[in-house]
């Protein structure tokens, strides 16, 4: 199907496969010597399938390991993943079409497969992890340290060392050790220009995908899923196979031992599709749940604020463009255009919204507004328009609950567990005192696991896209949906504006993204805490530093107030002349 | 950069241990055993370059978990001593000696000894010479349960002894502990550190084998070689052992002066200055002024009576005499400015005449003297114990009246 030669006899580009794995003409059913490399999702030891320039794949070594490649143990990461999503609800098609595809472009474009070997790149059969042969150093044979300090993984610095010198302490010439045939040419090159699959990317696959499909879930709900146990990523190499045997290299590629950061998720994600050619991605429209103004509408339900504000959040998206398709939808290869991170923007417009109708200078909203409320005869400003939202009320009852989560999260946090059952060994020669670590570390959870008293180790809760919640039915009037903001509000020629006349900017001039990588330092003591703890509720549901919302913030206000910035900034130039 | 918020293996297991020390702070045991469950697979990655890596945290915090927590046995708590003896082989000894300590204060002294015994035993290539002083310990440790045995067949055999029998099985046996004990007694107490318990066992020992002299010996090195750390106690033992051997006045002097430089409020200070006052040396009697003065500086010696006696006789002596009045007023000059708020206070003086008749004499006699007879202290004792009509209080107050005008050279 992506192979797009033109038939020698008929020049047609109608192929499909044989038996044998071969490419033949559907309408001249000419069978060409071209093969199709063997990247199942299953992993079958074809005996009849030829492979490239590589010879046929041994079939049983001695440790009754196969031969396999690290792509297909992504591809098999990628697989339990997509599965994962599915049970979650996510449509079918986004396995069968649109991540195959994404995959299989991949690997041709890195020339992983379903393409020519490039002359000159014979894979070098590295030996294996059950012989360390004493061959003499190769000058091309890249030293192990230098090996371990490319690879970008989050390798531990220690383990590094203490397996480079424990690798090193076995021979002088030692050989590299990995299970895959191609671990160590996999963290050799310098695969800048090729985009060398890691672990962290498997996540902007899936979320490549799920934006494809436009699927209701973010990027952000996405790594929680992933954290939470819901999407395979810690440890999903225990799915793998017998035969594919896990050591050396390998681990530090599969093996992760940190979580992945929205940022870098992102990143790479937009990397790749750039990378893979795609097309303009199907549009984001005001329909869809990805288009910030459906997003205010659930951050401001889980935020515990008032319904009234969206008319705001919606007013301003159309004031500063943002809701426009064009502004939305990804154009990879684009780099003019900004990337959008949807859940960080729209968390970012509830935030200006807020900064827009209460100022948050910790004075503004606290007190105005109260003497405010306090001033009008209440009895049938309720009956007429609910009760006044008050910021502080408000501010009281969202920060204990968030308190309380936020708790329970950094116990979860200082609870994972790392390691998994399948033993990870670097060497055949430390496997037996891996496993003896192993079965002590079990048996001491067993001991103290008994001394820890009722506490079950809590089952993983069902994957919830709503972490906070509110309802109006509770009589403790915690509940902060139904509220009016007709205390921040007022009547001016017919129409409704804030009372507020104020606006205080979060930096007057932006850094340059490209040099230190943010558009703006935050620093809590800057800042006022209304606004900081504003940031922190949306931090706590994204998941994402506060940094990363205070960014998107000074990017709106710019937008926003962008022509009297610009008007600021031309009349202080005139004035230096 | 971002990447510094990322949670990793290390952070999460950092923030692991910090929610453990929490709890082991507030004694919540089943709380920390539920973190230290958690952080245990810290042992499956190699942490070389830290300076405490997780097998030894495990085993301390293990430790603690399982002395205190209810539900923990005995059993428990040696098999995982054990687990923890295989983890480190640098620390084979530590743990050893440490799990013989709880044994011991489970009273298991047998089980200790076995312990013990094996942990001696132990050989490790090079670690046997770089773990040589904990062998020491281990040795110096059996050495002192032989002693107890030795101790208790010593008891055996007096108690017999009484009742006209003898018993040879009895005697080879508490000759054969005292063997054992005393090689390796001997040979702890020769590096410099403390080891009081070490040095009174040995000492009985010798004492009981009729060895004077070594006794001596080892008493007067631990006391006075430099090389090993000041040790009050060092100066106690060999006082007491010279007072056993019934040695000169003056070399018990000389063995409690010592301990008056490092210890003023040794509870011996009374012993010494009796000593002291006791002499005919002049420069005695001025230390033994100095030696009471300054015991009585300390709290723990406000109330007692048998202090305020010593320093009274010597005061009144001295003022009797009318010698060496200079003496008085040279240990009051540091302490006119606060005595009389620490001791001498009208409230202390309602106390001390509710409490202890005999203290508020010996006080007044010290406070007329020294505060002269218009203190407040002076009076309200005289006053009260004239009018109980107590003798010896009208002859306080006419004794310190008459000699008043040595408190205003005192003062002055």
């Amino acid at each position: 199907r992506d192979f797009n030669e033109r038939c020698a006899q008929c020049s047609e580009v109608n192929w499909g496969l044989t038996d044998g794995g071969r490419f033949y003409c559907r309408s001249c059913h000419n069978v060409t010597e071209r093969t199709r490399e063997v990247v199942n999702t299953d992993f079958i030891t074809n005996s009849r399938v030829q492979t490239i320039s590589k010879g046929s794949r041994k079939q049983e070594k001695n440790d009754g390991g196969s031969e396999w490649y690290i792509c297909e143990g992504f591809q098999l990461v990628l697989k339990k993943q997509v599965e994962a999503l599915e049970a979650l609800g996510v449509c079918p098609q986004m396995k069968d079409e649109i991540l195959c595809n994404f995959w299989r472009c991949y690997l041709q474009k890195s020339k992983q497969a379903y393409c020519k070997r490039p002359a000159g790149e014979a894979v070098k059969a590295l030996s294996v992890c059950e012989s360390s042969t004493d061959v003499d150093s190769d000058p091309e044979r890249p030293s192990l340290l230098h090996l371990l300090s490319l690879s970008e993984s989050e390798g531990d610095l220690q383990t590094d060392c203490s397996f480079a010198s424990s690798v090193s302490k076995v021979s002088e010439s030692t050989s590299v050790y990995s299970g895959s045939v191609d671990g160590s040419l996999y963290l050799m090159k310098n695969q800048k220009e090729k985009l060398r699959m890691t672990m962290p990317m498997t996540l902007s696959f899936c979320y490549m995908a799920l934006l494809w499909v436009r699927e209701p879930i973010t990027l952000s709900e996405l790594l929680r899923y992933v954290v939470e146990g819901h999407i395979p990523y810690l440890n999903v190499f225990q799915h793998f196979p017998e035969k594919m045997k896990l050591c050396g290299l390998d681990l530090k590629i599969f093996c992760v031992e940190s979580w992945p950061v929205y940022e870098e998720v992102f990143n790479k994600m937009h990397e790749l599709a750039a990378f893979l050619d795609l097309p303009r991605f199907p549009d984001i429209t005001e329909s869809c749940f990805l288009h910030p103004d459906m997003l205010c509408m659930k951050y401001l339900m889980e935020a515990n604020l008032p319904d009234e504000l969206h008319n705001w959040t919606f007013f301003f998206l159309k004031k500063i463009g943002i809701g426009e398709v064009d502004f939305l939808t990804l154009v990879p290869g684009n780099k003019s255009t900004r990337k959008v991170k949807y859940d960080v923007l729209a968390a970012a417009v509830i935030v200006v919204v807020l900064k827009l109708l209460f100022l948050l200078d910790d004075h503004y909203e606290c007190f105005f507004v109260i003497s405010f409320i306090s001033s009008q005869t209440k009895v049938c400003i309720f009956f007429f328009f609910g009760p006044y939202f008050e910021f502080k009320k408000w501010y009281e009852v969202v920060k204990h609950s968030l308190d309380v989560e936020q708790k329970k999260l950094d116990e979860e946090r200082a609870k994972y567990l790392w390691r998994c059952e399948k033993p990870l060994f670097y060497s055949v020669k430390n496997k037996s005192k891996v496993l003896k670590r192993r079965q002590m570390v079990v048996n001491l959870q067993n001991q103290f696991g008994k001394l820890s008293g009722s506490v079950q180790r809590a089952k993983k809760p069902n994957p919830s896209s709503f972490q906070l919640s509110w309802s109006e039915e509770n009589t403790d009037g915690s509940c902060f949906h139904g509220h009016s903001l007709k205390g921040v509000l007022q009547e001016k020629r017919g129409l409704l504006t804030a009372m507020n006349p104020d606006y205080w900017l979060c930096t007057v001039k932006l850094c340059n993204e490209k040099l230190c990588g943010h558009l703006a330092h935050y620093r809590e003591v800057e800042f006022p805490q209304s606004y900081h703890f504003v940031l922190g509720l949306f931090s706590f549901l994204l998941r994402v530093q506060p940094s990363y919302i205070h960014d998107e913030v000074c990017m709106i206000e710019h937008k926003l107030f962008n022509k009297k910035l610009y008007k600021k900034l031309k009349y202080n130039t005139v004035l230096r002349k | 950069s971002s990447n510094e918020h990322k949670l990793n293996f290390k952070k999460s297991k950092e923030a692991c241990l910090s929610y453990i020390q929490d709890a082991l702070l507030q004694k919540q045991w089943k709380r920390a055993a539920e973190f230290l469950t958690c952080y245990v697979e810290s042992l499956e990655k190699d942490y070389s370059r830290e300076h405490i890596g997780p097998s030894e945290m495990i085993w301390r915090i293990g430790t603690e978990i399982l002395w205190h927590h209810s539900q923990s046995s005995m059993k428990e708590f040696n098999c995982f001593m054990e687990q923890m003896k295989t983890l480190g082989v640098k620390r084979y000894l530590k743990v050893c000696l440490e799990h013989v300590f709880h044994l011991l204060c489970n009273g298991q002294t047998d089980e200790a000894y076995q312990n013990l015994s094996l942990a001696e035993s132990w050989r490790f290539g090079e670690q046997t010479a770089i773990q040589d002083k904990e062998m020491k310990l281990v040795q110096a440790y059996r050495g002192l349960l032989d002693y107890y045995s030795w101790s208790k067949q010593k008891n055996i055999l007096l108690e017999r002894g009484e009742d006209g029998f003898s018993d040879l099985a009895v005697e080879q046996e508490m000759h054969g502990y005292f063997r054992k004990a005393a090689v390796n007694l001997k040979e702890i107490i020769k590096i410099p550190g403390v080891w009081d318990i070490f040095v009174k066992c040995y000492v009985d020992l010798l004492e009981f084998y009729g060895d004077h002299n070594e006794a001596r010996q080892v008493l007067n090195e631990y006391a006075y070689n430099s090389k090993f750390p000041a040790n009050p106690n060092a100066h106690v033992y060999l006082y007491q052992f010279l007072k056993r051997q019934r040695e000169s006045k003056k070399s018990l002097i000389s063995a409690l002066k010592i301990l008056h430089d490092i210890v003023p409020s040794h509870e011996l200070m009374i012993d010494f200055n009796t000593m002291l006052q006791k002499s005919k040396k002049r420069k005695k009697c001025r230390l033994g002024l100095e030696v009471i003065f300054a015991a009585l500086d300390y709290a723990g010696w406000k109330e007692n009576a048998k202090a305020w006696s010593c320093l009274a006789r010597q005061v009144k002596q001295i003022v009797i005499s009318e010698k060496h009045i200079d003496w008085i007023k040279q240990e009051w000059n540091s302490r006119k400015d606060w005595w009389p708020a620490f001791h001498f206070s009208r409230y202390s003086a309602k106390r001390n005449w509710q409490e202890n008749k005999s203290l508020s004499y010996e006080k007044a006699l010290v406070a007329g003297i020294l505060l002269g007879k218009g203190c407040k202290y002076f009076k309200y004792i005289s006053h009260q114990g004239c009018k109980a009509q107590l003798k010896r209080f009208r002859m306080l107050k006419k004794f310190v009246n008459r000699h008043n005008p040595v408190y205003l050279r005192i003062s002055g």
